[in-house]
C-alpha cells in the first residue's frame, strides 16, 4: 500500500540535547530510519549531535553534522535532491524548520514531499489560534485563551479572563517562555520574556489543580486511528508535563471518562489530518468529566517515545512507515509478530516516569516548577503496584535518594509551603508530611494531587512504619518483607528501616537482607511486556523485574553466553546520549560476536532501551541488589561495567566482590584509578608528573594545603556521580559548597586537592588498551584554557595547535599508565599542558563523553574495539593515526540556560551543558563555525558589547575586537574594556554596568534590542563581579541574544564568521571527509 | 484479609486473599485484558457463571458509582441490575478509591452482592496458564475451610434462560420505530443506544417468538454462554428470516452467533476467547479497522457460512470471524460490540446504519 516513488528521503534531527528536547528524539529518529531502510530507501540525515546512535555508520546513507537550520538544510537539500522529508522525528527544531522551508517555497521550489503530516496540519496545530478554530469547527473545548502581540494587548485580555492566568510563546518547544501570572506585574515580567522568543503570546485562564492527560495517538492515511497509550500526570495542571511525574495508564479515570477523551483525541487527529503519530493533551476537571484540549503535538514527542517504552509499541517505527503510505493494518505488531499494529496495547504492569532535575548546579536557578520545562533527563519504572514503580523510579533518578522512605533526613522549613509551591522535591515533601503526621485530605488539599495517589504513597510509609517496629531482623516476618518487597522497598531500606546500620557496615546489612530474603523464597520474577497482556504468546525479550508474581516468563539457557552491559541511567548534566551510544556500540559487537547481548537500563529517551537492541533487556534498576538479581538469573559469561559512565563504573568493586566476572580492567584497578589518593600516589611511583596534591580528610587539612598553594586550586573526589568529576574552586565559598556536595556522595574515599594551573591547555587521551598496552587512540584539545569544565569546553580533534612535543609526552605518559593499571578496555586520561610541562589530572578506566565524537570524527569505533578486547577476541592497531586527518572536528556544547530562569549562565566550577554537537570542517574555523551555529549561537549583525574580563582576558580578545571593527561592525564596551580598547586604538562606545549610573546603559541597550551578540567574560567569581555582570547575562540568555563568556572560545568564533561566510561552508556528508578528495 | 487458593481444573493453585463476598466459589476462568471498566464488566449478564480474572493489575482505584436508576428504568451507570459474573480475580486491589462518582468501594459493592473477590494473584501467570491449555473450570477455596469446595458446571448451561428477562418490557414507548429486541442477557448500552436514536424498544425473553409482534426491525442482544444451548432463539430467528416481508435485523455478540446459525452457520469455542477493549477488526473487503470492545468465547466458522451470507469483519489477530452480513437483504451483525461499555466508542456508527434501515 505504499507509494513506490519515493526513493530518497531526508530526515531532520533535533540537533543538540537540551532541556525540552532531549535524547527521545535519537530514539525516534533511529526507529524512522530503520524503518526507512527496511523499505530499501536511501536515508539522508542532517543532524549535528555527533554523539547519538542515529548519526552512527549504518543508521544513515549519508550523516550531516550540520545545524537544522533552513540555510543549511536548503543547501543539503540542493545538493542530494531528496524525494521526500521528515520532519516528525526531530522534535520542535526540526519541525520549525520544516515550517520555515515550506512557508519560504524551498519545499516546492525541490519538489520535495513532506511525509507524514502535512505541514498545513503542522500549522493548524501550532499557531494556537488556528488551533482553536480549528477544534471549535468539531465542537472539541480547548482553553480560553488570547492571541496577543504586545504587552499592552496581553494585559487587557489577562484582566478580561481574570488572574490567574497563563501565558504561553507561541511555536515554543517545551513550554519555553511560558509561566503562570497571579498579577499584572508578573505578567509583564514574563511577556517581556516570551516576546523575545515569538512574536505571539497566548494568555490563557489557569487551570490549576485539574487533572492533566494524554494520549498518543496513531493515524494512517486510510483515515484509521489507535491510541497507542493513555498517561496520567501525578501532578496536577500546572507543572509541565515534561516536569510532572508521569502513570501510564491513567489511574483514576473510569471507563466513560477514559474512552470520551479517547474519542475525543481520534476526532481531532482526524479533523486536523494527521498521518502518523501526535500526541494530545487535556485538563481534566477532578469533579465531572469537563476537559479542556491543553495542546496538540503533530509529532513525535518526549509522551510519544516514553509510550512507545511503556507498552512495547514502535510509535516511531510505525509513524515512519505510515508516513512512506502504508496502512496500519499493512503492518505487523512487531512484538508478537503474527498480530496486526492495528491494535492498543493491553498493558498487565504499571510505568512510572519520573523526572531528573540537575538544579543543584546551577548558581541562583529558581527551583520552583512551573509550567515551563527544567529538567534534563527521566526514568521510567514498570512494575505491578505503584508502590513499587514509585519507589524504583526514585532510586532511578539518581540523586542519593533509596526510594520514598528511608531516605536522609529532608530540612523543610515550612511544609505547607513546600507542599504548595512545588519543586524539584516535592514528592519527598510529601513523604516528610506524612511522617510529620498531615492527613491525605490535608495533602490533598495543599497539592491537589489525586488522593488515590497519596493513599498509596500512604501505603508505603506504613508498611516502613510495621519494619521500624520490628526490633530486628530474626522477628520480621515474611509476609511482611513480601509486603514490602511488592511495595518496592529494596534490601537497603528494609536493612535502614530495621536499624541495622548501627550494628554494621550498611553494605553488609544489605547482603544479609538479600541472603534472609532469598532462604524465605522471596525473589524477584521476570515478567516480559509483550503489548497484549500475555493474550498472544510472544517471543519479546523486553522485560522488567517485579516481586508481585509467582513465574519467570523466560526459561535461562545457562548457557554462559551471555554478556551483560549495564546501561548509563538517567540522562543527566554530565552524563547522557554518549554513553547511550557507547552501551548501544558494545550490544552492536557483543552481538555481531555471536554472544548473547543484554542490557540493563531504564532511560526511556535511549536508543538502548528499544528491544530490537539486544537480545535481551532488562528495563529496571542499576542499583547493586537489582543487578545482582539479574545476574543470578543471567550467569553470564561476564558483565561490562565500562561503557556506561559513572553509575557501573561505581558497581565494579563491589560486584567484583561478589564474584561478578568483570569483563576489561579488573575492578582493583579501577578502583586504582577512581580512588584519588591511589591514583595520585602511583603517579608518583611511577614518575608521571602531576599537578602538587594532598589528599582530603579534614578540613583543617585542606586549609592548610591551600595556604600553602594558594587559590584556585583542583578538587577531585573519588567516585562522585553525576559527571562532576573534577572541580576548579577559585575561593573559599566555592571550596566548600563544592565539598559538601562531594562529600554528599562520598564519605568512604579521600577527597584530592591540588594547586590549579592557570592559563593551561586542557588536553584529552580517549584510548583503548589491551593488557595494559595501548591499541588505539585519539588526542584532542580544548579551545579554552582549562578551567571551564571539560564536559563544557569546546574541544578539536585532531589538535590544531599543540607541540608535536607535548603530544609525544601524552602518548608516553598515557603508555605507563595504562601499563601500570593493566588496562583492557576504553579510557580517559586528561592533561593539562603548559610549554611542554605535561600534568596529569584525572583518569578515568572507562569511556568517556568524547568517545562517540572521537570515533566518529576518527572513524574509528573506539568501542567496537574495547568490547572485542574485553570478550578476549583478537583486535589489530588501526593503520591510521590521528595524523592522517586532512579535516578538523569541533564539539561544541549546548547550554539550556534560557529553561533555568535566574541561573547565572556563566561557566566554570560545575558543568552546565545538556548537550553537545561535533561538526567537520576543513579546518578550525569552519568547523567551529558549524558547531557554534549548531548551538544556537548566531552570526551577529551588527552592534556587539564586550566587557572581556581581567586584563590577560581583555588582551586575548584585543586581536578578535580589531577584527570585528574591520569587518564592520559596532562595538559597544563596559568601562574597562572600553578604556582598554581605547588605548589600543579600536572605536566603541562606552555603555554603562547596571550598578553605574550614566547612559547608554548596557541593560537597557539589551532590552531594546540593540545588541546582537554579547561577550561578557568574568574577571573571577567573586560576588560583586557576578552581580554586575550576573545582570548582563542572565538579560542576553532571557532577551535570546548570543552569549559568549570566556574569551578564548569568544575570539576563535569571531576569527571564524570574520574570515569564513556561511556561503563558503563546505556542505559534506561524514562520510565525503578523509576520501582524499580535500 | 482471608487467605484463600484458586485452584484450576488442571490442579494448578494461586494463592491470594480474599476482599470480596467471603464464600467459595466455582465457574469458568476467563481472563479480560481490558484496563478500565470493572464496574460495566462485572455488571455485564455475559459474564454470568465465569469467574473474571483482570490482566491490568491495579483494580478498584475508582470505586465504585452509585446503583441509581433512569426514569426509563435503565441503571444510570452500570450494564444490568446485578452483577453477573462470579467472582473477580485481581493482582493488587486498591482498597482506598478516589473518585468524585464514586459511593463505595469494589470490595463493599462485591460483599454487597454476595460476590467474591480475590486479590494477590499472579494475573499474568494464570492467563498464561488460561492461554495455554485453554479456558477452565476453577474454584476459590478459602484456606480455613479446606473442606468447603464448591461445585459448578458451565459448558452445556443455558446461561441466557438464567439471565434473560422474563416479561416483554417496553422502553421509549410511542417512538416513530418499533425494535424487537431479543434479550439474551443484554447491557443496558443497547438498549441507550437504541433510544438515543429515538426508536421505541420491546425487549423479549430469549425464547419469545416475537414474529407475532408488530416491529420495523429485530435486535439480537449479546449474552452469555453456548449459542447451541439457544434452540428457540435460533428458530425464531429463522422464522423472521424466511418471512417474505423483508425487514432489518442487527445482532451483537451472542446475538452474531445466533443469526448466523439461523443462517445455517456453525460455531465453534475458541480456545480462550476475546475479552478486552483492544481487538483489532477489519470491514472485510475496505482499509477500514476499527477497536474493538469483545467479550466472547464462541466464534462462528466463517466456512460454514451459506452463499448469501458473508464475513462482515474480521479480527486481524487470528483472522475469525468479528460480523456477518446478507449479500442482498438488511441483516447484519457484529461479534463484537458496538455499544462498547465498556471499551471504545469506534463503532457505534452500527447503530445509525441500523437505524437508517428501518
Amino acid at each position: 500500500m505504499k507509494e513506490n516513488k519515493i526513493r530518497k528521503v531526508l530526515l531532520l534531527g533535533s540537533g543538540a540535547l537540551k532541556i525540552g528536547e532531549a535524547g527521545e528524539f535519537d530514539y525516534s529518529g533511529s526507529q524512522a530510519l530503520k524503518a526507512l531502510k527496511e523499505e530499501g530507501i536511501r536515508t539522508i540525515l542532517i543532524n549535528p549531535n555527533i554523539a547519538t546512535v542515529q548519526t552512527s555508520e549504518g543508521v544513515a546513507d549519508q550523516i550531516y553534522f550540520l545545524p537544522v537550520t533552513p540555510f543549511f538544510v536548503e543547501k543539503v537539500i540542493a545538493k542530494e535532491r531528496p524525494d521526500g522529508i521528515m520532519l516528525a522525528f526531530g522534535g520542535q527544531t526540526a519541525l520549525n524548520c520544516g515550517v520555515e522551508l515550506y512557508k519560504s517555497g524551498i519545499l516546492k521550489k525541490y519538489d520535495l514531499q513532506v511525509l507524514g503530516t502535512p505541514v498545513q496540519a503542522i500549522m493548524d496545530t501550532e499557531d494556537r489560534e488556528l488551533f482553536v478554530e480549528k477544534l471549535h469547527e468539531i465542537d472539541v473545548k480547548t482553553i480560553k485563551s488570547e492571541a496577543c502581540e504586545n504587552i499592552e494587548q496581553a494585559c487587557k485580555a489577562a484582566q478580561a479572563l481574570g488572574y490567574p492566568i497563563i501565558i504561553r510563546a507561541a511555536y515554543a518547544l517545551g513550554g519555553l517562555g511560558s509561566g503562570f501570572c497571579n498579577n499584572e506585574q508578573e505578567l509583564i515580567r514574563l511577556a517581556e520574556k516570551a516576546f523575545s522568543f515569538s512574536p505571539q503570546v497566548l494568555v490563557e485562564k489557569s487551570l490549576k489543580g485539574w487533572k492533566e492527560i494524554e494520549y498518543e495517538v496513531v493515524r494512517d492515511r486510510f483515515d484509521n486511528c489507535i491510541t497507542v497509550c493513555n498517561m496520567e500526570n501525578f501532578d496536577p495542571l500546572g507543572i509541565h508535563t515534561g516536569e510532572s511525574i508521569v502513570i501510564a495508564p491513567s489511574q483514576t479515570l473510569t471507563n466513560s471518562e477514559y474512552h470520551k477523551l479517547r474519542e475525543l483525541s481520534i476526532r481531532i487527529v482526524r479533523h486536523v489530518g494527521i498521518v502518523g503519530e501526535c500526541n494530545v493533551q487535556y485538563a481534566f476537571d477532578p469533579n465531572s468529566e469537563d476537559y479542556r484540549v491543553i495542546e496538540v503535538n503533530a509529532r513525535l514527542s518526549r509522551s510519544s517515545a516514553l509510550a512507545s517504552k511503556a507498552t512495547g509499541y514502535p510509535l516511531a517505527f510505525v509513524a515512519a512507515k505510515l508516513g512512506l503510505g502504508y496502512g496500519l493494518f499493512d503492518l505487523k505488531n512487531s512484538v508478537t509478530k503474527t498480530t496486526s499494529a492495528f491494535f492498543e496495547p493491553a498493558l498487565d504492569y504499571v510505568v512510572c516516569k519520573i523526572p531528573r532535575w540537575d538544579l543543584g548546579k546551577f548558581r541562583g536557578v529558581d527551583r520552583e516548577l512551573g509550567s515551563s520545562m527544567k529538567s534534563v533527563g527521566e526514568v521510567m519504572a514498570i512494575g505491578r503496584t505503584f508502590e513499587e514503580v514509585i519507589q524504583k523510579g526514585l532510586r532511578m533518578i539518581g540523586q542519593g535518594m533509596h526510594g520514598y522512605v528511608d531516605n536522609k533526613e529532608l530540612k523543610i522549613e515550612n511544609v505547607d509551603e513546600a507542599l504548595q509551591e512545588p519543586t524539584d522535591k516535592r514528592i519527598f515533601v510529601i513523604a516528610k508530611a506524612m511522617e510529620q503526621g498531615y492527613t491525605i485530605d490535608q495533602i490533598h488539599e495543599l497539592t491537589k494531587i489525586d488522593k488515590w495517589f497519596l493513599q498509596k504513597l500512604h501505603n508505603i510509609c506504613e508498611t516502613d512504619k510495621a519494619l521500624h517496629a520490628c526490633s530486628s531482623v530474626n522477628v520480621l516476618d515474611n509476609a511482611l518483607l513480601l509486603k514490602a518487597k511488592q511495595q518496592g522497598f529494596t534490601d537497603f531500606q528494609i536493612a535502614r528501616a530495621l536499624g541495622l546500620e548501627k550494628e554494621m557496615d550498611i553494605e553488609k546489612a544489605i547482603l544479609i537482607i538479600r541472603n534472609r530474603r532469598k532462604q524465605a523464597g522471596i525473589v524477584p520474577y521476570v515478567k516480559q511486556i509483550d503489548t497484549l497482556a500475555a493474550e498472544y504468546p510472544a517471543q519479546t525479550n523486553y522485560l522488567y523485574l517485579t516481586y508481585s508474581g509467582v513465574a519467570h516468563d523466560i526459561k535461562y539457557e545457562h548457557d554462559k553466553r551471555s554478556v551483560v552491559v549495564l546501561g548509563s541511567g538517567a540522562y543527566r548534566i554530565g552524563s547522557s546520549v554518549e554513553f547511550d551510544w557507547c552501551g548501544v556500540q558494545a550490544l552492536n559487537t557483543i552481538r555481531k560476536e555471536g554472544y548473547r547481548s543484554v542490557m540493563i537500563n531504564y532511560n526511556p529517551e535511549t536508543v538502548s532501551t528499544d528491544y530490537d537492541m539486544c537480545d535481551r533487556l532488562y528495563f529496571d534498576e542499576l542499583t547493586f541488589e537489582r543487578v545482582m538479581d539479574i545476574l543470578d538469573l543471567e550467569c553470564p559469561y561476564g558483565v561490562i561495567v565500562s561503557t556506561g559512565g559513572q553509575i557501573p563504573n561505581n558497581l565494579a568493586m563491589r560486584l567484583d566482590e561478589q564474584h561478578v566476572p568483570i569483563l576489561g580492567t579488573s575492578a582493583q584497578h579501577i578502583d586504582n584509578a577512581e580512588d584519588r589518593e591511589k591514583f595520585s600516589e602511583m603517579l608518583g611511583r611511577i614518575g608521571v608528573d602531576q599537578p602538587e596534591w594532598s589528599a582530603l580528610t579534614s578540613m583543617e587539612d585542606i586549609n592548610a594545603f591551600i595556604d600553602k598553594v594558594g587559590f584556585p586550586v583542583l578538587v577531585r573526589p573519588s567516585y562522585v556521580l553525576s559527571g562532576a568529576a573534577m572541580n576548579v574552586c577559585s575561593n573559599q565559598e566555592e571550596l566548600e559548597r563544592f565539598l559538601k556536595l562531594a562529600a554528599n556522595v562520598s564519605k568512604k574515599h579521600p577527597v584530592v586537592v591540588s594547586r590549579f594551573l592557570e592559563h593551561a591547555k586542557e588536553v584529552e587521551l580517549d584510548a583503548v588498551a589491551r593488557n595494559g598496552e595501548i591499541i588505539a587512540y585519539a588526542i584532542s584539545e580544548h579551545i579554552e584554557f582549562a578551567g571551564v569544565h571539560s564536559g563544557d569546553a569546546t574541544i578539536q580533534f585532531p589538535p590544531q595547535k599543540l607541540y608535536v612535543e607535548t603530544v609525544r609526552r601524552i602518548k608516553k605518559i598515557s603508555k605507563k599508565i595504562a601499563r601500570e593499571l593493566q588496562i583492557s578496555g576504553p579510557f580517559n586520561i586528561q592533561f593539562l599542558a603548559r610549554e611542554n610541562d605535561i600534568k596529569v589530572i584525572e583518569c578515568n578506566l572507562r569511556a568517556s563523553r568524547s568517545f562517540p565524537f572521537v570515533s566518529k570524527v576518527l572513524k574509528i569505533n573506539l568501542i567496537e574495539i574495547a568490547t572485542r578486547i574485553m570478550l578476549g577476541l583478537p583486535v589489530e592497531k588501526p593503520a591510521k593515526s590521528l595524523f592522517d586527518l586532512d579535516y578538523v572536528g569541533i564539539k561544541a556544547s549546548q547550554f539550556s540556560f534560557n529553561r533555568l530562569q535566574k541561573a547565572d549562565p556563566v561557566l566554570g566550577v560545575d558543568m552546565a551543558s545538556t548537550g553537545e554537537v561535533g561538526c567537520l570542517g576543513e579546518d578550525s574555523r569552519t568547523a567551529l563555525l558549524k558547531s557554534m551555529l549548531s548551538v544556537g549561537q548566531r552570526i551577529p549583525a551588527k552592534n556587539i558589547l564586550l566587557s572581556t574580563g581581567a586584563a590577560k582576558q581583555k588582551a586575548e580578545m584585543l586581536e578578535a575586537a580589531k577584527m570585528l571593527v574591520d569587518h564592520g561592525y559596532q562595538l559597544y564596551a563596559t568601562g574597562g574594556t572600553s578604556r582598554y580598547l581605547t588605548e589600543n586604538g579600536i572605536p566603541n562606545e562606552l555603555v554603562y554596568w547596571p550598578s553605574e549610573d550614566g547612559q547608554p546603559q548596557a541593560l537597557t541597550m539589551l532590552h531594546e534590542r540593540k545588541i546582537d551578540m554579547v561577550v561578557n567574560v568574568p574577571k573571577d567569581l567573586t560576588a560583586g563581579e557576578l552581580d554586575n555582570g550576573y545582570k548582563i547575562r542572565r538579560a542576553a540568555i532571557d532577551l535570546n541574544i548570543p552569549l559568549i563568556t570566556n574569551a578564548r572560545l569568544a575570539s576563535a568564533f569571531i576569527y571564524a564568521f570574520c574570515t569564513v561566510a556561511p556561503d563558503d561552508l563546505d556542505i559534506k556528508s561524514w562520510q565525503e571527509y578523509g576520501t582524499g578528495d580535500n | 484479609m482471608r487467605n484463600v487458593t484458586l485452584i484450576l481444573d488442571d490442579g494448578s493453585r494461586f494463592h491470594g486473599t480474599s476482599f470480596g463476598y467471603e464464600a467459595p466459589v466455582a465457574g469458568e476462568v476467563v481472563f479480560n485484558t481490558a484496563m478500565t471498566g470493572y464496574p460495566e464488566s462485572l455488571t455485564d449478564p455475559s459474564y454470568a457463571g465465569q469467574l473474571m480474572v483482570l490482566t491490568y493489575p491495579l483494580v478498584g482505584n475508582y470505586g465504585v458509582p452509585p446503583f441509581t436508576v433512569e426514569p426509563d428504568g435503565i441503571a444510570t451507570f452500570m450494564e444490568s441490575d446485578r452483577i453477573y459474573a462470579s467472582a473477580i480475580i485481581v493482582s493488587d486491589y486498591s482498597s482506598e478509591y478516589s473518585h468524585w462518582n464514586a459511593c463505595e468501594s469494589l470490595a463493599d459493592w462485591l460483599k454487597r452482592e454476595g460476590v467474591p473477590g480475590i486479590t494477590g494473584i499472579d494475573t499474568r501467570e494464570l492467563t498464561k496458564v488460561l492461554r495455554e491449555h485453554g479456558v477452565m473450570m476453577g474454584k476459590i477455596v478459602f484456606d480455613d475451610e479446606p473442606d468447603n469446595i464448591p461445585e459448578a458446571q458451565y459448558s452445556g448451561v443455558n446461561y441466557v434462560a438464567q439471565v434473560s428477562c422474563k416479561d416483554i418490557i417496553k422502553y421509549n414507548e410511542g417512538a416513530p420505530k418499533k425494535v424487537v429486541l431479543v434479550d439474551c442477557g443484554v447491557k443496558n448500552n443497547i438498549i441507550r443506544c437504541l433510544i438515543k436514536r429515538n426508536v421505541e424498544v420491546i425487549r423479549v425473553p430469549w425464547n419469545y417468538d416475537f414474529n407475532q409482534l408488530e416491529f420495523d426491525g429485530l435486535f439480537l442482544a449479546n449474552g452469555p454462554g453456548d449459542p447451541d444451548t439457544c434452540v428457540d432463539a435460533v428458530e425464531n430467528i429463522r422464522k423472521f428470516l424466511d418471512n417474505p416481508v423483508v425487514r432489518p435485523c442487527m445482532g451483537i455478540c451472542m446475538g452474531n452467533q445466533l443469526l448466523s446459525k439461523a443462517a445455517g452457520a456453525r460455531i465453534y469455542k475458541l480456545k480462550y476467547g476475546h475479552r478486552s477493549h483492544n481487538q483489532p477488526v477489519r470491514m472485510v473487503g475496505t482499509t477500514k479497522c476499527f477497536i474493538t470492545s469483545q467479550n466472547h468465547g464462541y466464534a462462528v466458522d466463517n466456512t460454514t457460512l451459506p452463499a448469501e451470507w458473508e464475513p462482515y469483519f474480521i479480527n486481524m489477530n487470528d483472522g475469525s470471524n468479528e460480523g456477518v452480513r446478507h449479500k442482498v437483504n438488511p441483516w447484519f451483525s457484529a461479534q463484537f460490540h458496538p455499544e462498547a461499555c465498556s471499551g471504545p466508542v469506534d463503532t457505534e456508527f452500527l447503530f445509525d446504519d441500523f437505524v437508517k434501515l428501518l
